[in-house]
């Protein structure tokens, strides 16, 4: 007997499953991002309190003072499940690579100008550190948080920031070996300039809100940092000085926090349209934050920019976020 | 003596490993199921990288493996060179 | 500093270290206490977190890379199987029964060990396991979310798939995978990692993963094979990490060494109480058989389970209490839960049946010592009742066990002719076990199994009251879902398509 399953067409019993018709209708065949996110976490009938805090249920949407309705609302524009995550994430690492390539058999490295390297060995490299709270920020908004298609970018990210940190390590090792991740860790732990940002972060590591957390880290803190750092220092003023070779090896990391943000901005304002409450607090973590983060961040960037220009530059982000939090919905 | 394992999908790609594995360790025994192949020796196996490189005639990185490994059994240790599973009793 | 350095050629442990390991830094601001304030409260003392030892020292670049390639092929698989009527290949669609069973139960334990390893990746006060915990977590979505996509395909063409998330929360037997996990997520950190890294995945996994997914490629489902095969090839790093765990915990201080044996104690019964259902999934569940559960348990459990506790013997680690108990039992799980699944059939979102007359051959043969004597006259019994046009089905609602869920169906260790049943009171209550080992887990935490939630009781209260109809609707329980395979709409779709395909 031969079997030839090809050929025919059998009509189908189900579009999909349950789940996903209640949620969308059976109209369309739901795509893999929807099998992939919805309702996956448990939600009624969980069995025993956690010990480590019998207060909470073991999945707690009151875990923060941002309330949703349904935390499913929390779509993730770029529809990362695991699989078209890391495709993508493969796809940017293999041109990472190639950059690492060019750089070493141009001796771009060796060819930077002092300047250049000084305010990379300064500015980038302690970055790895700030990148290691945020990937541990990260894992708890996706270890505590509610519904899956919020937490589940969340480890994305977590893994997105771990890997940041070691493309910046991989640059420290190229300028100064293993003696510029010593350097860039004593100044992380005791440089004058370091010390408010470390501060800030242990603070928020502190914070178990998950959304708070979230918030604080990728929105305000990450919508400062990356436009300052990326944007404008490495991308056009490490350019001006000749730091092609530095750019070129910072390239992830700004198309990296191009795509996040359109996430971010997406998860803040469905939950500040879904209650004037929520808005009330999205608007005084931003808020605080905000201001907060501005002036903690000044001393960074004056590792690269003389003065005034420091001010103007630290300003010109901040008032930048400030434009996205109300294209979110805050502060209007 | 305890036996070690390490069991690879079977397809084109781990035929060679398998063939390597084979070489480095005389003593360890193939056994074949579906979809898989199971190599086991009594105590210790090693999967050495330049004799996956002969075999396949191209660069091997270790971490490869992971592609096409189902499972083990064994403490492991990796590195650059070679990929070994050993009981200690 | 001389900036310009040539740099050296670092090994990879020396990569890996600086790359993971030296990110983290002592906090001098904040006390290391507010920000891990779980670390401390199940007693396991560390000393140094340094001394953990990550044996798959990947990095972001190459866990990209190589989970991208593994993520083409499987999907390649998938595509190829829903455009081809890749599930008119499998042998038969008794086989689709341990699928859905899969899905059930088994893909909603893997999106809790992803929750579940985020939040110890977030709770250990060191960098080396939070980021191999990370990685775990990552990958444990990717296991649910694959064996989700490809059960969507399977969902298209038959009953008992559609329900999952409903039924993973309500219908009964899916609280007992459930409660495994919740249990383990509401324990500490350390526990959690005993329970899941080293017990479930070490000790366990392989018997999920392996010899069963080889039996799904023997009968022709790729899709699962490939799943199975794919996510347990990132088992091969979890195992690694929860072995490498155990020999941390019990290297930093001695004092861990009980804490650590009783978890052990604890977690191989659980697990071994949840793979009775695997155990019948191999037996029955598989038209075409690789290996019976007693060959599979030989392999995996028994010879690598024992290499396993000589190896851990040097700590002063001993083989898991009711280790015999589970040995005896081996012979007689898999019989007795799927003659409990076929009686239970009118609530199951999934078919069972008696077996075939070449079924029983095999069990015969593969059982030597119990089947014919113990379990075929039960079989005997329900294939007479169908051939005189009834059927065998047991209305009464099981007694389910406080600690593992399962029905109390299965018998003393010493006499397979009597079911064993075990009490506890507490606090006035009486509680219900199935065996000694559950009620040893019970008897160590009973403030915590008190509250679990338990399904039959639930249908007895308000709203349901007892009522059965409105129970399957609360369930989302269709009839077409359920019952003997013999009359099913799956049964009869399969041979159907079967035959528009078949040529001779």
């Amino acid at each position: 007997m031969q079997i030839d399953v090809q050929t025919v067409n059998i009509e189908q019993k189900n579009q999909t499953f349950t789940h996903l018709k209640r949620r969308f209708g059976d109209k369309k065949i739901p795509s893999r991002y929807q099998e992939a996110s919805y309702d996956l976490q448990a939600t009624e009938n969980l069995h025993y309190r956690p010990t480590w805090a019998p207060e909470q249920e073991l999945y707690d949407p009151n875990l923060s003072k941002i309330r949703m309705t349904d935390w499913y609302d929390l779509k993730d524009p770029r529809q990362f499940y695991y699989s078209t995550y890391t495709l993508t994430r493969a796809r940017q690492q293999e041109t990472m690579e190639s950059n690492f390539k060019t750089v070493e058999s141009l001796n771009l490295i060796e060819n930077l100008p002092d300047q250049v390297l000084k305010i990379a060995q300064d500015l980038l490299i302690p970055l790895r550190h700030v990148n290691y709270a945020s990937n541990l920020n990260n894992t708890l908004v996706c270890g505590y948080g509610y519904g899956t298609v919020f937490t589940q970018p969340c480890i994305y990210h977590a893994m997105d920031n771990l890997g940041i940190a070691q493309y910046l390590s991989r640059l420290g090792l190229m300028i100064g070996d293993v003696e510029s991740l010593e350097v860039a860790k004593q100044d992380w732990m005791n440089s004058d300039a370091w010390q408010p940002l470390r501060r800030s972060l242990e603070d928020l590591m502190c914070v178990r809100d998950p959304v708070e957390v979230f918030i604080k880290q990728n929105f305000v803190l990450d919508g400062l940092l990356y436009p300052l750092v990326y944007q404008r220092i490495a991308d056009k003023h490490l350019l001006e000085l000749g730091g092609s070779g530095i750019s070129i090896l910072t390239q992830f990391m700004t198309n990296w926090y191009q795509e996040s943000v359109r996430w971010v901005d997406s998860v803040l304002k469905t939950m500040a349209d879904e209650s004037p409450q929520n808005k009330a607090v999205l608007e005084e973590w931003v808020g605080s934050a905000a201001n907060h983060f501005t002036s903690v961040l000044l001393p960074v960037v004056a590792l690269a920019v003389q003065g005034n220009d420091a001010d103007e530059l630290v300003s010109e982000v901040h008032d930048e976020l400030m434009t996205r939090a109300s294209k979110a919905g805050l502060f209007r | 003596m305890s036996t070690v394992f390490i069991i690879l999908q079977a397809n084109e790609d781990t035929r060679p490993i398998v063939d390597a594995i084979e070489q480095d360790n005389p003593l360890a025994e193939v056994i074949h199921e579906p979809a898989m192949v199971k190599v086991q020796a009594e105590g210790r196996l090693v999967v050495r990288r330049e004799t996956i490189e002969e075999e396949i005639g191209r660069e091997f990185d270790m971490q490869e493996l992971n592609i096409n490994l189902i499972t083990l059994s064994g403490n492991v240790d990796e590195d650059e060179d070679a990929l070994t599973l050993t009981w200690n009793s | 500093m001389d900036i310009k350095k040539t740099p050296r050629k670092l090994n990879v442990k020396e990569k890996y270290r600086l790359m993971t390991r030296d990110l983290a830094w002592e906090p001098s601001y904040r006390d290391e206490k507010e920000i891990y304030p779980y670390v401390d409260y199940e007693g396991i003392k560390i000393h140094d977190w340094s001394k953990w030892e990550d044996p798959f020292r990947l990095t972001m670049d190459a866990y990209w890379k190589y989970q991208a390639e593994k993520e083409r092929k499987y999907y390649a698989i998938i595509d190829a199987h829903a455009q081809n009527n890749g599930h008119l290949n499998v042998t038969d669609a008794r086989y689709l029964t341990a699928i859905k069973l899969f899905l059930q139960g088994i893909s909603p334990g893997e999106y809790a060990a992803h929750r579940g390893f985020a939040r110890v990746g977030r709770e250990f006060a060191g960098v080396g396991p939070q980021v191999a915990c990370q990685m775990q977590s990552i990958d444990e979505i990717r296991h649910a979310q694959t064996q989700v996509h490809a059960m969507s395909n399977y969902n298209k063409y038959y009953n008992g798939f559609k329900d999952f998330a409903q039924q993973r929360d309500r219908i009964w037997y899916t609280s007992v995978p459930r409660s495994f996990f919740d249990d383990a997520m509401s324990a500490g950190p350390f526990e959690f990692l005993i329970a899941i890294g080293f017990s479930f995945e070490y000790v366990l996994t392989n018997l999920l993963f392996v010899p069963f997914m080889s039996g799904a490629a023997y009968n022709g489902d790729m899709a699962t094979c490939t799943f199975g095969f794919s996510a347990q090839s990132d088992e091969a790093r979890h195992m690694t990490l929860g072995l490498e765990c155990i020999k941390f915990m019990l290297e930093q201080d001695p004092a861990n060494i009980p804490i650590v044996q009783k978890w052990i104690d604890k977690w191989f019964w659980r697990g071994c109480r949840l793979l009775t259902l695997v155990a019948a999934m191999m037996d029955y569940m598989l038209p075409k058989r690789v290996m019976s559960w007693r060959e599979a348990w030989n392999i995996y459990g028994v010879e690598n389970g024992n290499a396993l506790f000589r190896d851990l013997a040097r700590y002063g680690i001993r083989q898991p209490m009711h280790w015999d108990d589970v040995e005896k039992s081996i012979d007689h799980t898999s019989h007795q839960i799927m003659l409990g699944l076929y009686q239970w059939k009118f609530g199951t979102a999934f078919h069972s049946w008696t077996p075939t007359a070449s079924d029983i051959e095999w069990l015969k043969e593969k059982y030597p010592t119990t089947f014919e004597q113990y379990y075929l006259p039960r079989w005997e019994y329900a294939i007479a009742q169908k051939e005189a046009g009834g059927e065998y089905n047991n209305f009464g609602l099981p007694k389910l066990c406080q600690t593992c869920q399962l029905p109390c169906l299965f018998t003393e260790p010493d006499d397979p002719t009597q079911l064993a049943h075990r009490e506890t009171e507490f606090e006035g209550e009486k509680y219900h076990f199935c065996s000694d080992g559950c009620q040893h887990v019970f008897d160590q935490e009973p403030e915590k199994y008190v509250q679990a939630w338990l399904p039959m009781p639930a249908l007895m209260q308000a709203p349901l009251k007892g009522d059965l109809a409105a129970w399957m609707e609360w369930v989302s329980l269709e009839p077409t879902a359920a019952g003997d395979y013999a009359n099913s709409e799956d049964k009869a779709n399969f041979e159907k398509w079967r035959k528009q395909v078949s040529t001779d």
